[in-house]
């Protein structure tokens, strides 16, 4: 067991005190640890973080430049038999779980502090948290508190900010004022108020603003009392409650000696017509003995040194404080310059100090505001506009909003594509892969992968080989029979079935559609012209749908004055047409996927009698 | 978030709930059966009167009768019995006010609330419209068997008073009741004989075996629901053969609103139609709450009733783990607080007020705990909008935007914020003349200012900007002319 034995009652933290962190909180115990090392702590003062959730066993941080590792534990039982010389615990518990977990931590009897953070612990349970420290000699700070400070030795949690501010205020090294202040913020406060009057802090608690805390001023003051190296205290209190009468009782009864200079926040609620709830809890007087006003005043006739306004206080704690030098109680020591703790990366660029090249680049989404961004539009923005899934592709694919002709019939495209019946090679493959049991995405994947030249990829090539024999200026004739000579196929041109005289629908619709719509179809014109040639060969070398909506796609990306002709090229050899059909075919697919298994459909396998054996 | 009043209807409804479900927290056994007659509470509840909609006009004249017509149809038992009538929010003394109607008929208790239904009511100091009442039945009886009952909590503990004298004219209860503190720790719980010896050493003998069982009842509902305070004033004790009828006729608590998360699901239920008999017509369905019956309401102080505003900000800080407060106090106030920290904006109100401006500050509110980018814009955007509105004054307005030294919010953050709020209503800012005075550190602090202060150069604002170096309500007497202006914050 760690000696708590030999550690005087006053003194709740040393420079040798290790501690537990209860709750992942990384950056406040990486704030802990690099106090301890500007401190000149030889041993971090914290120990283990313990965290019931998750399965980490241990957690990275830093001691000086060097990185260390700090171990994480799920109970509190195994930290305390890992740790016997742990007496004090940071405990960052949510004001649902404070509860339990302080309890739990006082049944063992090494812990002697614990600091509770969490606000909004419920009155009940934060009174049974105080009656049962008190029968355990445990020193309960808080709940609803940031903690304390005490220079040169321990740090709760985000006690005195960043240490640009542990630097400013020289809590890097004892003074000779010890503080307690209800509120956390102005904990800060006077840290700055003191280290600018007097040799600096001793130690400070904030108790937190809650209507119960675990320690109140006079439990904090009476150990400072005791403590020898304090010399002087401040008081900083609030409207509320009634606990700073127990410190004049104290100070009435010569149990306090030490001087103290005191303040009481609030004293503008008697000014107001109608009560008001201060932004702490506690901060609300049930009786005139409890506002600010009446405190003041008693602390004065108790001999208190009390301003007359909080402004005041700086010049009185200097004034005091100088009474105490002048009579050889403090003697200043000469300063020693703190170790410097280099920045965290994270912080040196908050602080514009560094800059790092990025590996990734992204420019059509943004997850880090208050909303949602697509290509810089809110998502708030693409249903009050009703942008629809087309107008959701132009902002993601396309990287601009695009008129509703034209989004429609990006969605045109996804309809017409979404599904071809069941025989097809894509369709094929995912319902044998569902039917081998697979999930959903291995049957998708297994029906996509065979998109490419021959099952969906015509649309990229006939979009490409339609544009450049129409940008070269290639007659519709010329072009059939240059791609003759070369015994090329032209892609977008032919079916199995249809012709001339028995047209497909999707075609006739894709074609009504943009010559209604679209602003120049001149493309979709040649590509008529070039279907007028090959068809007077074969009545079944027309334009195919994948022919038809890929010269669309040109011509509504030439011409819907959006783009410029290298953008609008430039986003056709990038793949989007075959972007279009997967995207699109995937809904067929998965509505396979989903038909086999609502079906039950068993494994496949192929008859032997449709497989030709030659071996 | 802390302890709240809460209506007498919802305090009633928790109490006949629980008062026979709540597990005992006494060792010893009920010495008599708890006979508390059927739940009978009417709530009548009409909307606030608006300037479209004055509680004069017709429109509301006719939601009046809609509502009587609502409660008719839930609550048969109005038409069945003599009744009690009032205002339910919580204003004190309201037998004192003329707030108070017995012994009435339902159409008699319809006129008396038509009467005051949408109407500015002065209770003491405070103005506000009547808009929530009670009704339930009349309970005749001797006026020798009203007794007095308080419930509060305390650090050490919760002291009942019990008092054998009832009713409006009381008095000093505080010097007039018995006392017992029951310890925090509930296995310490006194015993029967205790509690009759010290606190109902007035009372008749053979009424103290239902008048105890009534007393751990009704502590045991106090600790399982998480009150904080309930006072029962009159309560009416009347003496029958088995040993007593208990009534609570009048009823004043607050519940801890921070065991929500505890108490939350018995607030509800109790409150829910089937608990209260009330007849519903089946066919309602609203929105699904989190428990069974609707969450427990926690109404402002009456005259107090919240601003759509600080309605907007409370919504804004129950759905962070950050705290944003807003209280208006003087709308028309020349003098407006932007401050983080819950001490720190305590100490800007107190610097005003020092400072002789009292009865211009215009609001209380404070910001902390690391509130986002987003939640402080729409924080600040409310504060600016507040004090831009109606005619620009001769004399101008004043806003600091304060705070501590932080611990870990950083003010680079919040600034930026603010800054972008400034912007927004850069304008009004000019036509109301209003000088902004700054004053602000912690983390990246030195950010946080020269963001703020080149917002104030880029809207051509009148804005100050000072920092650790400056006392933390330094900038409110320079504000305010009290103080000559010092040098300004300097980037190292």
């Amino acid at each position: 067991m760690a000696g708590s034995v030999d550690k005087p009652s006053y003194e709740l933290f040393s420079k040798d005190t290790r501690a537990f962190v209860y709750g992942m909180q990384t950056k406040a115990v990486q704030g802990m640890l690099d106090f301890d090392y500007m401190c000149g702590r030889t041993v971090p003062s914290v120990a283990a973080i313990i965290y019931t959730f998750g399965s980490q066993s241990i957690s990275k941080l830093y001691w000086g430049t060097k990185e260390i590792l700090l171990p994480v534990y799920r109970t509190i039982e195994e930290a305390c038999t890992k740790h016997p010389e742990v007496d004090v615990v940071v405990n960052f518990a949510s004001s649902r779980s404070a509860y339990a977990s302080t309890m739990e931590l006082m049944e063992f009897p090494q812990i002697r502090c614990i600091a509770i953070i969490a606000e909004g612990v419920p009155e009940r349970r934060a009174r049974e948290i105080l009656v049962t420290s008190k029968e355990k000699n445990v020193v309960i700070i808080g709940p609803a508190t940031v903690g304390g400070i005490k220079p040169g030795c321990f740090k709760i949690g985000n006690t005195g900010g960043m240490m640009d501010n542990i630097v400013a205020s020289k809590l890097y090294r004892p003074g000779s004022v010890a503080y307690v202040s209800k509120s956390g913020g102005m904990s800060n406060e006077l840290n700055n108020i003191i280290s600018h009057t007097t040799d600096g802090v001793y130690e400070g608690i904030a108790i937190g603003g809650d209507r119960y805390p675990g320690t109140t001023f006079i439990d904090h003051l009476i150990r400072f009392e005791a403590d020898p190296a304090c010399k002087l205290m401040v008081l900083l209190g609030e409207v509320g409650g009634v606990e700073e009468y127990r410190v004049i009782e104290a100070v009435k009864n010569g149990t306090i000696k030490k001087p103290i200079v005191a303040w009481a926040i609030g004293t503008c609620s008697s000014m107001f017509k109608t009560e008001v709830q201060f932004g702490h809890a506690g901060s609300f007087a049930n009786s005139e003995l409890e506002t600010a006003v009446a405190k003041n005043q008693a602390m004065r006739e108790a001999g208190i040194y009390v301003p007359e306004t909080f402004e005041k206080l700086p010049a009185l704690l200097q004034e005091v404080y100088e009474g105490l030098v002048k009579k050889g109680v403090i003697v200043p020591q000469p300063e020693v310059a703190p170790p410097n703790i280099p920045l965290d990366y994270a912080w040196a660029k908050e602080l514009g100090l560094v800059r790092k090249p990025s590996s990734f680049i992204c420019t059509i989404s943004n997850d880090r505001g208050s909303e949602l961004t697509y290509n810089n539009v809110p998502i708030s923005k693409v249903f009050e506009e009703e942008l629809g899934i087309g107008g959701v592709i132009s902002l993601l694919w396309l990287r601009r909003r695009l008129p509703s002709y034209a989004t429609k019939f990006l969605e045109m495209v996804l309809q017409l594509t979404a599904d071809h019946g069941p025989c097809v090679s894509g369709a094929m493959n995912t319902i044998i892969t569902t039917r081998a049991g697979k999930d959903l995405i291995s049957s998708l994947v297994a029906g996509l992968l065979t998109i490419g030249t021959r099952f969906g990829g015509a649309l990229d090539g006939a979009a490409q080989e339609f544009s450049k024999a129409y940008d070269a200026g290639l007659s519709p004739r010329a072009f059939v029979d240059s791609c003759r000579k070369a015994n090329k196929l032209i892609p977008g041109i032919g079916h199995r079935i249809k012709s001339r005289n028995n047209p497909d629908l999707r075609v006739e619709l894709v074609k009504g559609y943009v010559k209604k719509n679209f602003p120049s179809t001149k493309l979709l014109d040649y590509a008529l012209a070039v279907e007028n040639v090959t068809t007077s060969k074969k009545d079944n070398l027309i334009l195919n749908v994948d022919g038809c909506i890929a010269v669309c796609f040109v011509d509504l990306l030439r011409n819907c004055g959006a783009f410029t002709l290298e953008e609008a090229n430039e986003y056709i050899n990038l793949g989007i047409l075959n972007g279009m059909f997967v995207l699109g075919r995937s809904i067929g697919l998965i509505g396979h996927h989903l038909d086999q298994k609502r079906l039950r459909a068993p494994l496949y396998r192929h008859p032997w009698d449709d497989f030709l054996y030659l071996s | 978030m802390s302890a709240k009043s809460i209506r007498e209807y919802d305090g009633k409804a928790v109490l006949a709930y629980w008062l026979n479900r709540s597990p005992s927290i006494s060792k010893e056994e009920y010495k008599t059966v708890s006979a508390t007659p059927a739940v009978q509470l009417a709530q009548i509840q009409f909307p606030l009167p608006t300037l479209v909609i004055p509680a004069e006009s017709t429109t509301y004249r006719e939601v009046v009768e809609d509502v009587f017509a609502k409660v008719e149809q839930e609550h048969p038992w109005v038409k069945e019995t003599k009744l009690v009538a009032k205002p339910d929010q919580l204003i004190k003394r309201r037998g004192k006010s003329g707030l108070l109607k017995l012994n009435a008929t339902w159409d008699e208790a319809k006129e008396w609330i038509r009467e005051r239904a949408g109407k500015n009511q002065k209770v003491q100091h405070a103005v506000g419209y009547l808009t929530t009442f009670l009704v339930e039945p009349f309970v005749p009886h001797p006026p020798n068997t009203e007794y007095y009952i308080n419930i509060n909590s305390v650090r050490e503990g919760d002291w009942i008073l019990f008092c054998n004298e009832g009713g409006v004219d009381v008095g000093d209860v505080d010097a007039k009741a018995r006392k017992l503190l029951v310890p925090v720790r509930l296995s310490e719980f006194p015993s029967r004989a205790t509690i009759a010896s010290t606190l109902l050493s007035d009372i008749p003998v053979e009424q103290h075996e239902s008048l105890v069982d009534f007393i751990i009842r009704l502590y045991s509902v106090y600790v399982d629901c998480q009150f904080t305070y309930l006072e029962i004033n009159p309560l009416v004790v009347i003496p029958t053969a088995k040993g007593a009828d208990v009534f609570y006729l009048d009823l004043a608590a607050k519940l801890d609103q921070t065991a929500e998360f505890e108490c939350g699901a018995k607030w509800a239920v109790a409150r829910a139609p089937e608990s209260l008999g009330i007849k519903t017509s089946g066919e309602e369905s609203g929105a699904i709450n989190a428990d069974h019956g609707p969450p427990m309401v926690f109404p402002a102080p009456f005259g107090r009733e919240l601003s759509k505003e600080e309605a907007y900000v409370q919504g804004l800080d129950a759905k962070t783990g950050a705290s944003l407060k807003l209280t208006i106090l003087n709308a028309e106030g020349r003098v407006w607080n932007l401050v983080a920290g819950g001490g720190a904006s305590v100490v800007y109100a107190d610097a005003v007020a020092v400072n002789g401006a009292a009865d211009e500050l215009a609001n209380y509110g404070e910001y902390s705990g690391a509130p986002t980018d987003g939640q402080t814009y729409e924080y600040a955007k409310t504060v600016l909008d507040l004090m831009t509105r109606g005619e620009p004054r001769a004399d101008g307005k004043v806003l600091f935007i304060g705070g501590g030294i932080a611990n870990f919010t950083s003010p680079a953050v919040t600034f930026r914020a603010i800054a972008r709020a400034l912007g927004d209503y850069k304008d009004k800012l000019h036509a109301h003349k209003v000088s902004i005075w700054v004053r602000r550190a912690g983390p990246n602090y030195q950010e946080g200012l020269r963001v703020i202060r080149e917002a104030g150069k880029k809207f051509d604002l009148p804005l100050k900007v000072y920092g650790p170096e400056c006392h933390i309500s330094g900038i409110v007497p320079m504000g305010l002319g009290k103080a000559p202006v010092e040098a300004e914050w300097q980037m190292a």
